[in-house]
């Protein structure tokens, strides 16, 4: 593994601990399976995943 | 099938294993029969590392082919149900970085040091043997339940495969759980900061700290979370520092100077708060800055620890395994198992383990080294708590963890009765101690915290010299500690007020609605009351608050651990693969007796609750005051506080015994079923999915 693609997983890892997927992932899907819906940009998309992550049950330990 | 997957080892493995076995059965002869001279800390690391690579290699493949019969070939949830989202293909090292996020926290670095009272030999055995048969195997078990039934929740499969009641009994199990687990946190943090003002300063200062990085992170520069997060720790560090001003300056050490009962209405306040303001402006960033911090903080403990190789003063075994230990009372049998939860067997991981995790998992296969090597970790973090503790002087561990009720509240009362104790410390060597770490006084810092930042502090002290770095580095773990138990706190009411809307939304419909303002008023006041109730309780507790909530967080914990593990028990059996079923069972059935028993004690018996309250009542009957109580009103609160924690322990009984009764018809009913009856989802090939994926 070359050193750009660890560090890529670093910060894959670093911000699905913070629950935020990863976006490239997300929006390969949206155009393979979706293509009719609109892309968010990454802002949006960083918005919408913080917002959900704190409404669930829970997802952190004592 | 999957069982034919297990390979034999080439003549070159078997020797590396055995060689590795060696070197573990001999470490761990070192600590156990080294009496009289100091141990060094690498045997013990040495030892958990070779008990945990072979617990991997042998027992956790052994669950994985033969227990849960993983099938790499097998179709996960994250493959058949990929939305780009929640399930999501991922690479298993990711996986594994996650996970090992999601369950680090507190729990592990408080428990351990708590038990250090009877010295670090019982309390290694335990985590050690806990985890590799009880705690890892609770974890991997889970989730590969979870694997199997679309990444389900453990609530969702209690429900599945015990019956609708039983899931029900769980959850309410499950939320008492999570109010005793905020507040006994709580309490760790109010032990920690009373009359510190360079504390108290540099956690205040993270409030402020965070509401600028949510600022930052929502107009400034969206989602850029790490850079915001190296903002963060600048800022962290600099107001660490500045705190020692704020402790030297005595008109600014006024301000930030509280006692418990202050400092438990402030994080009272400041929990509503959190949890009824928006995600993005306190809570997100907190979280986002205290996941780094501990992570980062983990690994520095790890090399401190490696690098600085300390002796353990601690004896081996201490006297106080009869049960007369100042930190907790009660025997080593069942208290140490109590007190010992996280590192060893953690039932909220069971959570964890059926939340996010089954549903980023990519293949099968890889559920053992998340699953079951996750929880080695956690385990590693304990030893190292441990460490950090027992590598004190154990008069200032006593000195520091012991109330006041006990040692009384100078250095000079206090180091005649450690020293009467067997542990010879001088008051000039407390005295010392207190002034290296910056502090006015380390007596009866109780709760873990404290104890924990003084072993860091010298450790790191050894591997980093300094002028005044032990006092830095004291209030930097202080600091690491109170911001990822505050931000457990504020998730933790979050949840919880979804937990309560929930419930109050099958009687009155309108308050289901987590948009609906009064509703989220109303909820988190409930939830907050809920938890500040017993931290209030603790912070006025005459023995210090922790002897009495630790153990109540202990047997929660352990008793939603032997509930996950009862599940894995039926569902083994349900499979007919009844021969396997001791692997869960005998731990499930080591914690349900252990919680049963240490919940009898504090039911009846001198350690009892009970017993508290009674003498409390007799006192007041007779007209006297019992010390500390200071007035007729406050031995009356006393007594309630006691007759509720008795109450609640009842409850735990309750349930615990419930579940058993449930797992054991479930097993009856399998066992004279002659197919298989679990509710697993039906088996697609990966092959399958991929094959029609890339045409």
């Amino acid at each position: 593994m070359t050193l750009l693609k660890f560090w890529q997983r670093l910060v894959q890892t670093a911000r699905l601990s913070c629950g935020v997927p990863d976006y490239d992932v997300y929006v390969a899907h949206l155009r393979a399976h979706h293509p009719e819906r609109k892309i968010p940009t990454y802002a949006e998309f960083f918005r919408d995943r913080q917002t959900a992550r704190y409404k669930g049950t829970g997802g952190r330990c004592c | 099938m999957a069982t034919a997957a297990m390979k034999p080892a080439g003549i070159a493995g078997k020797i590396v294993w055995a060689v590795i076995a060696a070197i573990g059965a001999a470490c761990l002869a070192v600590i156990a029969l080294r009496r009289g001279e100091p141990v060094n800390a690498i045997w013990l690391v040495a030892a958990a590392a070779a008990i945990f690579l072979i617990g991997y290699r042998f027992y956790g493949k052994f669950i994985e082919h033969r227990v849960l019969q993983m099938d790499p070939s097998r179709a996960p949830p994250s493959v058949l149900r990929n939305d780009g989202l929640d399930y999501v293909p991922t690479d298993k090292w990711v996986v594994f970085g996650h996970h090992f996020a999601a369950i680090a926290g507190a729990g592990p670095l408080v428990g351990p040091v708590l038990a250090a009272q009877m010295g670090y030999l019982p309390g290694t055995l335990w985590i050690l043997f806990g985890v590799v048969l009880g705690g890892a195997v609770q974890d991997f078990m889970v989730l590969g339940l979870s694997v199997r039934r679309d990444a389900r929740s453990l609530g969702h499969m209690l429900r599945e495969e015990l019956g609708a009641l039983a899931g029900v009994v769980a959850m309410f199990g499950l939320l008492t759980l999570m109010m005793i687990v905020l507040a006994v946190l709580a309490l760790v943090v109010v032990k920690a900061l009373t009359h510190s003002p360079w504390g108290t300063f540099s956690v205040a200062c993270t409030i402020p700290i965070a509401l600028l990085m949510g600022i930052y992170l929502r107009w400034l520069r969206p989602g850029r979370i790490l850079e915001v997060s190296l903002i963060g720790l600048v800022l962290l560090i600099t107001s660490i520092a500045y705190g020692a001003h704020v402790a030297a300056s005595p008109d600014l050490a006024k301000v930030f100077d509280f006692d418990a009962k202050s400092l438990a209405w402030l994080l009272i306040a400041y929990g509503f708060c959190a949890s009824v303001l928006p995600v993005w402006l306190l809570l997100a960033p907190r979280d986002y800055l205290s996941t780094f911090l501990k992570i980062g903080t983990i690994f520095l403990l790890a090399i401190a620890i490696i690098f600085a190789a300390p002796q353990l003063q601690m004896p081996a075994v201490s006297r106080f395994i009869d049960g007369t230990g100042p930190v907790f009372q009660g025997q080593l049998f069942p208290f140490l198992f109590i007190t010992i939860a996280c590192g060893a067997v953690s039932g909220w991981h069971s959570i964890i383990a059926s939340g996010t995790t089954p549903k980023l998992l990519s293949n099968e296969g890889e559920a053992r080294m998340v699953g079951y090597g996750g929880m080695l970790m956690e385990a590693f973090v304990a030893i190292m708590a441990l460490i950090a503790a027992a590598s004190l002087h154990p008069g200032v561990y006593f000195a520091m963890n012991s109330p006041s009720a006990l040692i009384g509240t100078t250095v000079e009362h206090a180091a005649s009765t450690i020293s009467q104790w067997g542990f010879v410390v001088t008051p000039d060597e407390l005295t010392r101690t207190a002034k290296d770490i910056g502090e006015t006084s380390i007596l009866s810092r109780a709760g873990g915290a404290p104890t924990l930042a003084v072993g860091m502090a010298q450790l790191l002290h050894n591997i980093l010299p300094g002028e005044g770095m032990v006092a830095f580095w004291y209030h930097y773990a202080i600091l690491f500690e109170a911001l990822f138990i505050l931000t457990t706190v504020d998730a933790g009411t979050r949840v919880g007020r979804f937990m309560i809307q929930e419930i109050a939304g099958l009687v009155y419909a309108p308050l289901k609605s987590t948009e609906s303002w009064m509703g989220n008023v109303l909820a988190t006041s409930v939830c907050v009351g809920l938890w500040g109730y017993f931290l209030y309780q603790g912070a006025v507790d005459p023995l210090g608050g922790i002897n009495t909530l630790w153990p109540l967080f202990g047997i929660a914990n352990q008793m939603l651990a032997a509930i996950a593990l009862m599940l894995a028990t039926v569902v083994t059996v349900k499979l007919k693969r009844q021969r396997y079923a001791w692997v869960p069972g005998i731990p499930a059935l080591w914690l349900v007796t252990c919680t049963l028993t240490a919940g009898f004690e504090k039911v009846i018996g001198p350690i009892s609750f009970t017993a508290a309250a009674q003498k409390y009542t007799q006192a007041l009957q007779d007209g006297k005051l019992l010390a500390p109580a200071k007035s007729l009103e406050e031995m009356q609160r006393i007594i309630t506080n006691n007759r509720v924690d008795a109450t609640l322990t009842m409850i735990f009984i309750l349930l615990v015994v419930t579940m058993l009764c449930f797992s054991l018809y479930g097993i009856v009913k399998a066992l004279r079923s002659n197919a298989p009856t679990a509710q697993e989802a039906p088996r697609v090939a990966l092959a399958s999915v991929t094959a029609s994926r890339s045409t």
